[in-house]
């Protein structure tokens, strides 16, 4: 199902949690809306669901005006960061529930409804817990049932607020790939919200960045990462080392390396100085012979060498923090950096924006 | 708790000093009275007590109780659900005044709220001469009782059901009305299946101070022996008349009444404590 939301406005009393923000989702794409509290991400999702209602702007579901019709009549299966479980009800009727309140004479016979919710059940891997209580579940299992209810009414589009927020790290694996090979057999529309940068990278085919009610870049996993648009996805996507900057008639040198600074709808950059920030990935610092010309003296202030890459972190004249580096381990043991080493650094890449 | 043990407890001469002095008020303010309330009952022996109980003025202040409180108890129920709904699931403005309403009567004493009815609906009252003429009587007569009834017991169900609806939030019923559910079947299927120890709970409450409210209904009831006397005015007149025995006789169905609230209320504490609001505060 094709979900267009143009130009969506949302007030909470004085506080606007998201401004004029227009999002297009295609067919069965799995899309992140990523950001930090507060962004409104919850809110946009939640909005799309038809569990609150937008002030100004239009959402359209294949077309068809869907603004005035609510959660129950927008047929949207909605995963709740809590799972909202009805807690006096077995596994077996959850999953049931949404079967159960169809009117009688839309509603399927009672062994279809069964059988239904058997083939769920199996397909979410919880056959043997049909007859327990939410209550006597763990996380993961509490949200594979979360999902096989949301699922029983076939809906067009399936909407996870926080899908692994409250479980552990290894469950969170699991259910990750586990969702995305769930999303791809069934060929469903589905959006998630999330904080994790991590988990909106590795499980959807677009991000969607959101900071203070507004999208800040809609992208795949790899153009967010690898070319944020702004200064915030930068910071709110991997790690990255920000150095204070003069930008001088469009550029700043960083380590003998020209940058031409970018500004976010490229809008022109006064000539002469304007102060900026330079961003550069500790994996794009790299070691360099004393020979090169274009590097910077630094000093080895700490090393993190556990794990297939070692952190490094350099001081380097004239910036007051440390910045970090990240180099693969067996480029580190050939370096044999030590603390307190003086070396030399150049950067590979890096981006440079107007403050 | 048990790892500081050592560092809270008191030393023994004052455990036991304390132990003993909870023991003291318990035996003293509680046990005692409720024992010599049916000892007194039974003083002049089991047939005086079977008397005095089916006597016809004791068997209609029975009624009338029952009767207040079977028309007080589900009105608070309805009310009550119907309150802590809107209050713990939704937002509005004079939220919290309608609170403050709720609590009133817990605020204002009995006395005053019986003389509110006789004010408003008095023969010399504001309504009087209007219900006069259409030849209806309130204050001195059963519905008088019954008014009296539901104001004082108006907070207990909500009091009882609001943090505990708090607590539970709305994502349920906004799960069950994104499956499809109306409004009518989330209510039903969802909240008050979630409430329903709570909300006995609280009728049980309700229900116990129904049957032994005193002093509103004492207001309003104009003390006319087999019409308006409920049991606990019952048991006054009796005491009134130096009839002792009978009088005891009539309480002690009160306070057995109290004993069964109690045990059935410690055992839905002890059942269900989870699912309880009060039990947690």
């Amino acid at each position: 199902m094709v979900i267009e939301i143009s130009q969506i406005t949302k007030r909470f009393e004085t506080f606007e949690a998201l401004r004029n923000l227009s999002l297009q989702v295609r067919p069965g794409e799995l899309v992140a809306l990523l950001g930090p509290s507060g962004s409104g991400k919850t809110t946009l999702l939640r909005i799309i669901a038809g569990l609150e209602f937008a002030d100004e702007g239009r959402i359209l579901f294949d077309g068809a005006d869907a603004g005035n019709r609510n959660v129950g009549e927008r047929r949207v299966g909605f995963v709740f960061q809590h799972y909202a479980l009805f807690r006096h009800m077995t596994v077996m009727e959850n999953v049931a529930f949404g079967l159960r309140v169809v009117p009688r004479t839309k509603r399927m016979a009672d062994a279809d409804i069964e059988k239904r919710v058997n083939q769920l059940l199996h397909l979410v891997q919880l056959d043997r817990l049909a007859g327990r209580y939410p209550s006597q579940l763990s996380g993961g299992q509490r949200q594979r049932v979360a999902l096989a209810r949301a699922l029983a009414i076939e809906p067009r589009v399936l909407l996870l607020d926080e899908p692994f927020g409250a479980l552990d790290a290894k469950v969170r694996k699991e259910l990750r790939r586990w969702l995305r090979r769930l999303h791809d057999e069934m060929g469903l529309t589905s959006i998630f919200v999330t904080h994790d940068q991590e988990e909106a990278l590795e499980l959807a085919d677009r991000v969607v960045v959101m900071n203070h009610g507004a999208i800040e870049q809609i992208g795949t996993p790899e153009d967010v990462y690898n070319a944020p648009a702004t200064p915030f996805v930068y910071e709110f996507l991997g790690n990255v080392n920000r150095l204070d900057c003069t930008i001088v008639d469009g550029k700043f040198t960083l380590w003998g390396m020209d940058v031409a600074a970018e500004t976010r709808n490229g809008a022109p950059i006064p000539s002469g100085e304007t102060p900026g920030h330079a961003y550069v990935r500790p994996h794009d610092i790299e070691f360099v012979d004393r020979s090169k010309a274009l590097a910077e003296p630094a000093i080895v202030r700490h090393v993190a060498a556990a794990g297939p890459t070692a952190r490094i972190e350099l001081a380097v004249e004239g910036v007051s923090h440390l910045l970090e580096a990240e180099v693969p381990r067996a480029r580190y043991l050939e370096l044999g950096l030590k603390v307190g080493q003086a070396v030399m650094i150049a950067a590979r890449s890096a981006r440079v924006f107007p403050r | 708790m048990s790892f500081k043990a050592g560092i809270i407890t008191e030393s023994l001469p004052v455990r036991i000093g304390l132990i003993l002095l909870a023991l003291f008020f318990i035996l003293g303010f509680l046990v005692l009275p409720l024992v010599a309330v049916f000892t007194e009952a039974f003083r002049k022996g089991f047939d005086a007590y079977v008397a005095a109980i089916t006597d016809p003025d004791a068997l209609s202040s029975i009624k009338l109780t029952f009767i207040a409180a079977g028309i007080a108890v589900p009105f608070n129920l309805i009310f009550g659900v119907a309150a802590s709904w809107a209050i713990a699931k939704f937002d509005f403005r004079g939220k919290s005044l309608l609170i403050t309403f709720i609590d009133l009567p817990f605020s204002v004493s009995p006395v005053i709220a019986g003389l509110i009815y006789v004010l408003l609906f008095g023969a010399q009252g504001l309504m009087g001469p209007y219900l006069q003429s259409i030849d209806v009587q309130i204050v001195f007569a059963v519905p008088g009782i019954v008014l009296a009834t539901i104001f004082v017991t108006f907070p207990f169900i909500a009091r009882e059901l609001i943090p505990l609806m708090q607590e539970q939030g709305t994502e349920e019923e906004e799960a069950a009305v994104s499956l499809g559910a109306d409004g009518w079947s989330t209510f039903w299927r969802v909240t008050l299946p979630n409430i329903k120890w709570g909300l006995l709970y609280g009728v049980l409450l309700c229900n116990a101070r129904a049957m032994g409210e005193f002093g509103a209904v004492s207001v309003v009831s104009g003390h006319i022996r087999g019409l308006t006397n409920t049991m606990p005015l019952h048991v006054e007149i009796l005491y009134n008349e130096y009839n002792i025995a009978a009088s005891f006789a009539v309480a002690s169905l009160l306070a057995f009444l109290a004993v069964v609230t109690l045990v059935a209320k410690g055992a839905l504490e002890w059942r269900y404590g989870h699912e309880l609001a009060t039990s947690r505060k």
